[in-house]
């Protein structure tokens, strides 16, 4: 009963919180609101017992995902009243997209009511005798391993890719070497002249 | 009706107890802890310090603390009021809510968590709101420039410090906080403990430490010869008091990770008559307080990095060093078989 009390707080401040972050006007409070909605989500995740995935939702989306957002948002100057204008068209795109989405769920959990042996299917349930971080090291890096080393080659790629995007040497900016300035020795630095009097250099 | 209570109200309200002993041990040992860091940082420039305030001017953070309480809340005018009074109070509940999982004894822990490694880390790397968002609502130049840098290097230094966690993992096999203590116990004393096999880790993580918590030599974000006071600038009384509040709480985690991470917690240094006489959680706020001096020190004496070479450090020295300890040491662990 707890629990189920627990799930509904957390899933109706969630639903509310994604809500605000689409009519909210200022756009550093719809990023605010997504905070909340990952840490609801992931209270979600420690409460069905995944809690190292509820972990790392919070290390990935709330540490480094949403921090970036909030990054670009804080730094735009945005025209909100632009984008209250253009709300009409994007809205049919996103209300399909939504109908999909929800209609995919619908078919997915739905099936589970409808035969529940198709939930047995699942590739790799869930071992009772481990804690969910060992069970999914013990799948990740034995049954899927080559999926995994795919996904992490798929984002080096990507990470390489918007790097050579975006790096440019600028040839007017002076740059600390470190190891050059280790490898300087004393001659090449300073010298000896004899001033003779009355006489400059 | 007994029965309800302690099957519904007694578990709760210990833990409620159990939190609450927590705060109050932690803020009353923080305040004698900022008087300590500004005696032995006055006694490195050949001053006197605080000395007013009590005897030897033990009490000065109290006082300190009755005036930031009793000043007038000054908001901007041209600040987002919420976001403002938010940001402080954020930074200080995820410093505090992160010594819930701490454990300073065997089985003291208010909260032992499977993932409490993780834990930590999570909240750690959200610390970085209280600073972005009140940067950004006091609405000044100075104080959005000192969030900027502070979010950028928190961020760089969170990497490394996630990979040389990562190496104490792979020794101890567990994200456990006790465990992982208790997987430092051997018959070598303090010799077995993972600063000596995981000594750069042990360096790196110190040093990582005090870029992740602002600390000198990497306080850039609050340079004031740049950036006046950084984040804090248009904050005073206690919204200030509570970003205080919230460092050197971060501060004294990072301690305590050192301490449970590289020097085994609350393990005495040798497992014989004298030392094991004396409560675990005495060797722990021994250690605790060695690894608090340290960070008090390198405040004292080691001048301010400069931006861009803080960045160097993270990214191309601590980022590849970790990165490449964590394929050694896993390397070792399973050529010789010690993998746990």
């Amino acid at each position: 009963m707890i629990a189920g009390a627990f799930f509904y707080l957390f899933a109706t401040i969630l639903v509310i919180s994604a809500l605000v972050v689409i009519v909210s006007r200022n756009p550093v409070h719809s990023v605010l609101f997504l905070i909340l909605c990952f840490f609801n989500a992931a209270a979600l995740f420690v409460m069905m017992g995944a809690e190292l995935l509820g972990m790392l939702l919070l290390i990935v989306y709330v540490g480094a995902v949403a921090v970036l957002f909030l990054f670009v948002v804080m730094m735009l100057d945005i025209d909100v009243a632009g984008l209250r204008r253009g709300i009409k068209q994007y809205m049919i795109v996103g209300g399909a997209v939504g109908v999909v989405v929800l209609l995919e769920l619908f078919i997915v959990l739905g099936g589970w009511v409808i035969s529940p042996e198709a939930a047995g299917n699942a590739r790799a349930p869930a071992p009772a005798d481990v804690s969910n971080t060992v069970a999914l090291g013990r799948i990740l890096y034995t049954q899927y391993v080559y999926f995994f080393q795919a996904a992490g080659m798929i984002l080096l790629v990507a990470m390489v890719g918007a790097i050579v995007l975006t790096l440019q040497h600028r040839k007017d900016v002076k740059r600390q070497n470190i190891p050059d300035q280790i490898a300087r020795r004393r001659d090449q630095a300073a010298e000896l002249k004899d001033v003779k009097p009355g006489q400059g250099i | 009706m007994l029965e309800f209570f302690w099957t519904w109200i007694w578990p709760p309200l210990l833990i409620a107890i159990h939190s609450l002993a927590v705060l109050v041990v932690l803020l009353v040992l923080l305040a004698f802890l900022l008087y300590a860091d500004r005696k032995i940082w006055a006694a490195v420039q050949l001053r006197r310090g605080p000395n007013v305030v009590g005897p030897w001017g033990v009490f000065q953070s109290f006082a300190d603390m009755l005036k930031f309480v009793f000043k007038e809340v000054v908001i901007p005018a041209g600040s987002n009021k919420g976001i403002y009074i938010l940001a402080p109070m954020v930074t200080a509940v995820l410093a505090m809510s992160s010594w819930a999982v701490i454990p300073a004894a065997e089985g003291w822990a208010v909260a032992n968590l499977n993932v409490g490694i993780l834990y930590i880390f999570a909240i750690s790397s959200l610390e970085v709101y209280g600073i972005i968002l009140g940067g950004w609502a006091s609405n000044n130049k100075y104080a959005f420039l000192g969030a900027l840098r502070s979010a950028a290097q928190m961020v760089s230094y969170e990497v490394s410090i996630g990979f040389i966690i990562v190496t104490v993992l792979l020794c101890a096999g567990s994200l456990n906080l006790t465990e992982i203590v208790l997987a430092q116990k051997s018959s070598y004393g303090l010799l077995g403990w993972y600063w000596l096999p995981l000594f750069p880790m042990f360096v790196m993580f110190f040093i990582s430490g005090l870029a992740e918590t602002n600390r000198p030599p990497f306080d850039l974000p609050e340079a004031e010869s740049e950036l006046v006071a950084g984040f804090m600038t248009e904050y005073g009384s206690t919204p200030y008091l509570l970003f205080m509040l919230g460092e050197y709480v971060a501060i004294l985690l990072m301690s305590a990770m050192t301490t449970i991470l590289f020097l085994g917690g609350w393990l005495p240094p040798l497992d014989i008559a004298p030392f094991n006489w004396l409560p675990g959680v005495f060797w722990f706020l021994l250690k605790f307080c060695a690894v608090f001096f340290m960070f008090a020190m390198v405040k004292a004496f080691v001048p301010r990095y400069r931006y861009d070479q803080l960045m160097r450090l993270g990214w191309k020295v601590f980022l590849p060093i970790s990165l490449a300890m964590v394929v050694i040491v896993a390397g070792v662990l399973v050529g010789f078989g010690w993998a746990p």
